[in-house]
């Protein structure tokens, strides 16, 4: 067993350290020490400076003030590679890799082996390949493009990376958000065995029961500013929520009310995608919350996805109000007062670029056109009804969308679809990524909509948000519908069975 | 493929065609080429002839140096548009010192050529990656102005044969074990670029840069310099083929290479060079050179009017990059979801 | 990490949308490249002039107006100089064997719209890169006007066309009617970008078409249609050349898609789509015509002319990054202020 605890000396640390950017103060005087053979875990709300905590870490960042140190002795990291030679890694959330080249040669760019005549060493990079994934226990093709790679493997892939580099300082930056339960159970494995062999690890997640599986240590931060940090043995899920927000938090589901269930609002019929999703029916009611819980790539955001006609599908039926909906047109199940708010906010919900306003009305530019004249006051003013209605912190409606933070961010995805005044409204991961006090605001508000009547599907990858919140629980396998669940019939055990099928029990530890 | 796919076994089962997939597509021009001679000799056996031969490797060489060093700027997710003015001005360059310096040794003259296409290469490399201009737009308007540089130059003036010194002139004739001295040059150029590309730390790095950048910076590539570097070589090769052009047709002027980037790109397109960046080799493109001059040369002995040349030109690339387009979404569809899981 | 201010009021500064920074330079350019050659060129402002510089920039402009489009929704169009080529080849064909000139223009507009829909099919379907394909079908439609007309030329037009192809509007001289159309034109273009919803999709195609898509945005439809109407633009500036200058060649108007791109990202366009203004690229149309026509009457050769529209186009993209350069170093030193100022 590796030392726990704070008893060797740290290996980086960070000192005091401010950074500013612009007027927005991202880290004021925050210190964190990482210990040899220590699972150290970073917990604080979005927008505590997590992020900015690890690009300083990694090099990106140059602190205002304050020291970095390594082996405590101070450093200047002027770019990541500095980082990267004094043995820190990270792992980030969505790793960038180059498509193009093999999982090999992304391990070694920039560093390949060389031979006498400084060609690569191309035999040798293959076998170091090979032992790095043999070490970490995974088989990854060495010698595929990483083009494709899932999202786990990536992850795998950096890790790869990281242990061919001898580094001593490993930092993942909310690896499992995009996992699935088996994969994040593998992704930990690999963790463990790295801290037996005495790296650092910076373990950045939301997910609580994570972190208290994981770590040895806790550091909670808020507002910049160093908060806490003590063995996690010694703490609670509510003791580090309460430091996180700074006050004590309402109950994180809001009450559940006996629902006033009305019509069938959405009938799906034997939806199939080839190789994605097949023969998936369910139907929703009016005022009724639907989750779709399972593991991530079981298929439930592409079914989504599919049934609002992002995707197409090859077979089966979509009907709204008992009318059949066109396939493949998100325009028809705009008509059809359908609105979907989707998993990938940056990429999928908002132009980055453009302005607040723009894109909360980006939706209905139509309807705020008078003879067919589209103003920038007409959309100011309904992006601001919109941002009032929901509780929206921005400096100026023509900023653009980036300034914001993510649950902001989240916020003017909502007010961009429900002011369509959908009847039927899709969430995908809705709370993903945002915070504590923001995730209850959501949940209050798609409570608030089931109960004005619309028929609410959630796509969910967190337990307690889909047990919180649903009265009905369908449960995808790959690809297939494996279980619906009453409120009274999901619990955890139930929902997970589903989810993973009868096979999962050996992927978990 | 359906969703019980997922059940399989998972594991590297089915990666190893994927993996090969380029060198396929560079076989493919090459068969193409090929059967393009085969079926035109067949035709007119004149047509492989020792002479036919000769003027197939002459006309190939021009455009191979200029598609390599496109090659080595599309991997990179860059393109240069102004290659056809650099080369237009380093020939006339070429020609003019013999006017002015009568007994100036030949490989003075060469180098001279070579460094006018470097410098003007550095000069896009400069605006691209100091002044970051997109590429499309510096080497657009870099095409104006080097073609401007070398009209006002020229004057409407011309260098002629008889001004030449014969020693250069023969350059574009003589021959090493049977190939002529131009597309030995070519040859050489090729294999050179294309072992760096393979077999070196800063080779590889070209595909990193092109295939991501943010991920290069990230891996501590220095990607300016990178870029930089390949602007100055696609200049310098630029140089190349306007000295090579000097020497084999011994009349230049202002206008040499007028239209000729968009015959290098289309070559590189066709020999399996993405504009997308990070995938192509240097002997696909020099293959797409060759195909689209082997074609020009068939179709007087097919019969068919010279004035189908360009459109055949543009249907070969319309087909080149629609292939490349099928060939990799089935190469998505075999990885997608590969390995994963317990 | 926004400031923590709830909703203020709804006032964004209209006048600084009105001209944004990115086409300012250039409408100023013009406006000073106007004053220059009015005051040191003689002729310059006389109605002969005036005709000729409007009738020399009159194909340019029409092509640029789908272009900035294209370019917006971060596309491009390489083809449109070869898609006027063969559509005044095929006048040249039709009108030769026979064909009335009026059914003639008809087809030859069809026939640019299909050759625009071609473009767009091998985009949206085959989900080709545009600069890839206009590249190759560029290559193709000026090989097929070749095959048409080989080296000849046509130049048999019936003459009151030609004449009325440049004839002014009636009762102002110097004034073709042709430009009028243009400028009534653009004004339909630009309320369509600027003042639609339809327009104002293009930019978040241009910067997100993924998050385009989920808004509702039918992303390939909208793309293949720009394209068809490039189309249909350039083959209508093709029958307005072929008529203007009275001839039908192959190798007309060769290298001209180069100029239409110059003036369209000289007017503030970005290459990268999801930045770009009307009123900019008909400035930048009008200022590389301006500046060729004063150049030329000043006596200037034609090769400095080359040299400076490549200058210029290179410095119209360099100014506004140098600006946004400049604007973030004079943030810079603020940003590094507050941490420690603030401390009590």
């Amino acid at each position: 067993m590796a030392v726990r605890g704070p008893t060797g000396p740290p290996v980086l640390s960070l000192a005091d350290v401010s950074k500013a950017f612009g007027n927005v103060r991202a880290l004021r005087g925050m210190s964190l020490e990482l210990h040899p053979g220590e699972i150290h875990a970073l917990v604080g709300e979005n927008g505590a400076g997590k992020s900015t905590l690890v690009k300083t870490l990694a090099g990106v960042h140059r602190p205002d003030h304050g020291r970095v140190l390594v082996d405590g002795a101070h450093v200047e990291f002027t770019a990541p590679v500095d980082a990267q030679r004094a043995g820190v890694a990270v792992i980030y959330q969505e790793p960038t890799l180059f498509p193009d080249l093999s999982v090999t040669e992304n391990i070694f760019v920039g560093r390949q082996p060389r031979t006498r005549w400084g060609t690569i060493d191309k035999a040798r990079m293959r076998r170091l390949t090979r032992e790095a994934f043999t070490s970490l226990g995974v088989e990854v093709d060495p010698e595929r493009p990483a083009r494709g790679l899932s999202i786990a493997d990536q992850q795998l892939v950096e890790i790869a990376k990281a242990i061919t580099r001898d580094a001593r300082v490993l930092i993942m930056d909310e690896p499992t958000a995009a996992l699935s339960g088996v994969e994040a159970e593998r992704l930990f494995r690999v963790a463990r065995s790295l801290r037996e062999a005495g790296a650092a690890l910076l373990f950045i997640s939301h997910r609580f029961d994570e972190v208290f599986a994981l770590s040895d240590r806790v550091t909670v931060v808020r507002d910049g500013s160093f908060v806490s940090c003590d063995p996690t043995g010694d703490l609670e899920v509510d003791t580090v929520v309460r430091r996180m927000v700074g006050r004590d938090v309402d109950d994180l589901y809001p009450e559940q009310q006996e629902a006033v269930i009305g019509e069938t609002v959405l009938e799906v019929e034997g939806l199939t995608r080839q190789g994605v999703f097949a023969d998936v029916s369910f139907t929703v009611r009016a005022g009724e919350i639907v989750a779709l819980a399972g593991l991530v790539g079981a298929g439930r955001s592409e079914v989504v996805r599919a049934v609002f006609g992002v995707d197409r599908y090859d077979l089966g039926a979509v009907r709204v109000y008992g009318r059949p909906l066109p396939a493949g047109r998100p325009k028809a199940a705009m008509a059809a007062h359908m609105a979907l708010v989707p998993e990938d906010r940056r990429q999928q919900g908002l132009v980055m670029e453009s302005s607040i306003a723009r894109n909360a009305t980006a939706t209905r530019r139509r309807t705020l056109s008078r003879a067919g004249l589209l103003t920038s006051r007409a959309e100011n003013e309904a992006a601001h009804h919109w941002g009032e209605r929901l509780r929206l912190k921005f400096g100026d409606l023509t900023d653009t969308v980036s300034t914001l933070s993510g649950g902001n961010q989240q916020k003017v995805v909502l007010a961009k679809w429900l002011s369509t005044e959908p009847r039927i409204l899709f969430v995908d991961e809705p709370t993903r990524g945002i915070d504590v006090g923001t995730k209850a605001e959501v949940h209050r508000l798609l409570t608030t909509l089931a109960g004005e009547g619309v028929a609410v599907v959630m796509v969910s990858s967190e337990l307690p948000e889909v047990l919180g919140m649903a009265d009905r629980v369908l449960v995808m396998h790959e690809g297939r519908l494996t279980a619906e669940l009453d409120r009274s019939e999901a619990t955890e055990e139930s929902v997970m069975y589903a989810a993973t099928g009868t096979t999962a029990g050996k992927g978990a530890t | 493929m359906t969703v019980t796919d997922t059940e399989a076994p998972v594991g590297s089962s089915t990666t190893g065609r994927v993996r090969r997939t380029p060198r396929v597509r560079e076989l493919g021009v090459l068969l193409a080429v090929v059967l393009l001679i085969a079926a035109t000799w067949l035709n007119n056996p004149g047509f492989l002839s020792g002479q036919g031969v000769r003027d197939l490797f002459l006309g190939a060489t021009v455009l191979s140096v200029l598609a390599v060093g496109q090659a080595l700027v599309l991997i990179t997710k860059n393109v240069d548009l102004s290659v056809g003015s650099v080369m237009g001005l380093s020939a006339f360059g070429t020609g003019t010192l013999f006017v002015a310096f009568p007994g100036l040794p030949v490989p003075v003259v060469l180098l001279a050529g070579v460094a006018v296409g470097a410098l003007c290469g550095a000069v896009n490399g400069f605006l691209v990656t100091f002044a970051q201009v997109p590429a499309l737009v510096v080497t657009l308007g870099t095409l104006y102005a080097f073609r401007g540089l070398g009209h006002w130059w020229a004057d409407g003036g011309q260098v002629n044969a008889h001004d030449m010194p014969s020693a250069f002139l023969d350059l574009g004739r003589s021959s090493v074990l049977g190939v002529p001295l131009p597309a030995a040059v070519a040859i050489v150029v090729v294999v050179g670029v294309g072992l760096f590309l393979s077999h070196y730390r800063s080779g590889r790095e070209l595909y990193a840069i092109g295939s991501n950048v943010e991920a290069a910076r990230l891996a501590g590539i220095p990607v300016g310099r990178r870029v930089l570097a390949v602007f100055v070589a696609n200049g310098a090769l630029a140089g190349l083929a306007g000295v090579l052009f000097a020497a084999r047709y011994g009349t230049v002027d202002s206008t040499v290479g007028f239209g000729m980037e968009l015959q290098v790109v289309a070559a590189a397109v066709v020999g399996g060079v993405a504009i997308a960046g990070g995938v192509g080799t240097v002997y696909g493109a020099a293959l797409g050179a060759i195909l689209l001059t082997t074609i020009t040369a068939a179709l007087p002995i097919w019969r068919i009017d010279q004035f189908w040349h360009q459109a055949v030109v543009g249907a070969l690339i319309l087909a080149a990059i629609g292939l490349d387009r099928l060939l990799a979404l089935r190469s998505a569809r075999r990885l997608r979801g590969g390995p994963r899981g317990s | 990490m926004a400031p923590d201010t709830v909703a203020p009021s709804p006032t964004p500064g209209r006048f600084r949308t009105l001209l944004s920074a990115r086409e300012a330079p250039v409408v100023g350019a013009l406006v000073v490249a106007l004053l220059c050659a009015s005051m040191f060129v003689d002729v310059f402002a006389t109605g002969r002039n005036t005709s000729f510089l409007l009738l020399s920039v009159a194909a340019i402009a029409l092509m640029a107006l789908p272009m900035t489009l294209i370019v917006i929704t971060g596309e491009i169009d390489l083809s449109v100089a070869s898609t006027l080529a063969l559509t005044s080849a095929t006048l040249g064909v039709l009108w030769e064997s026979g064909v009335p000139i009026e059914t003639a223009l008809v087809i030859c507009l069809v026939i640019g719209a299909l050759l625009g829909a071609l473009n767009g099919v091998l985009v949206t379907v085959m989900g080709l890169p545009s600069l890839a394909v206009t590249i190759g079908t560029m290559a193709l439609y000026r090989g097929l006007a070749y095959v048409l007309l080989g080296d000849r030329a046509v130049a048999s037009y019936p003459q009151n066309w030609v004449s009325g192809a440049r004839a002014p509007l009636p009762g102002v001289e110097g004034l073709p009617w042709v430009a009028v159309a243009i400028l009534v034109l653009a004004l339909l273009f630009a309320v369509f970008l600027h003042a639609t919803g339809a327009g104002r999709s293009l930019f978040d195609i241009g910067n997100n078409d993924e998050a385009a898509r989920f808004s509702g945005v039918s992303v390939k439809w909208t793309k293949f249609w720009l394209f068809t109407l490039s189309g249909v633009v350039a083959s209508s500036a093709g029958l307005f050349w072929t008529l203007q200058y009275g001839t039908s060649r192959a190798d007309t108007a060769f290298g001209l898609e180069l100029q239409v791109v110059a003036a369209v990202l000289l007017g503030g366009v970005s290459i990268f789509g999801g930045v770009g203004s009307i009123l900019g690229v008909m400035s930048g149309v009008l200022l590389l015509g301006v500046l060729r026509n004063a150049l030329q009457l000043f006596g200037v050769s034609s090769d400095v002319l080359l040299i400076v529209t490549g200058a210029i186009l290179i410095a119209s993209v360099i100014t506004p990054n140098l600006v946004a350069r400049v604007r973030s170093r004079r943030a810079r030193p603020l940003a590094s202020r507050t941490p420690e100022g603030d401390t009590p």
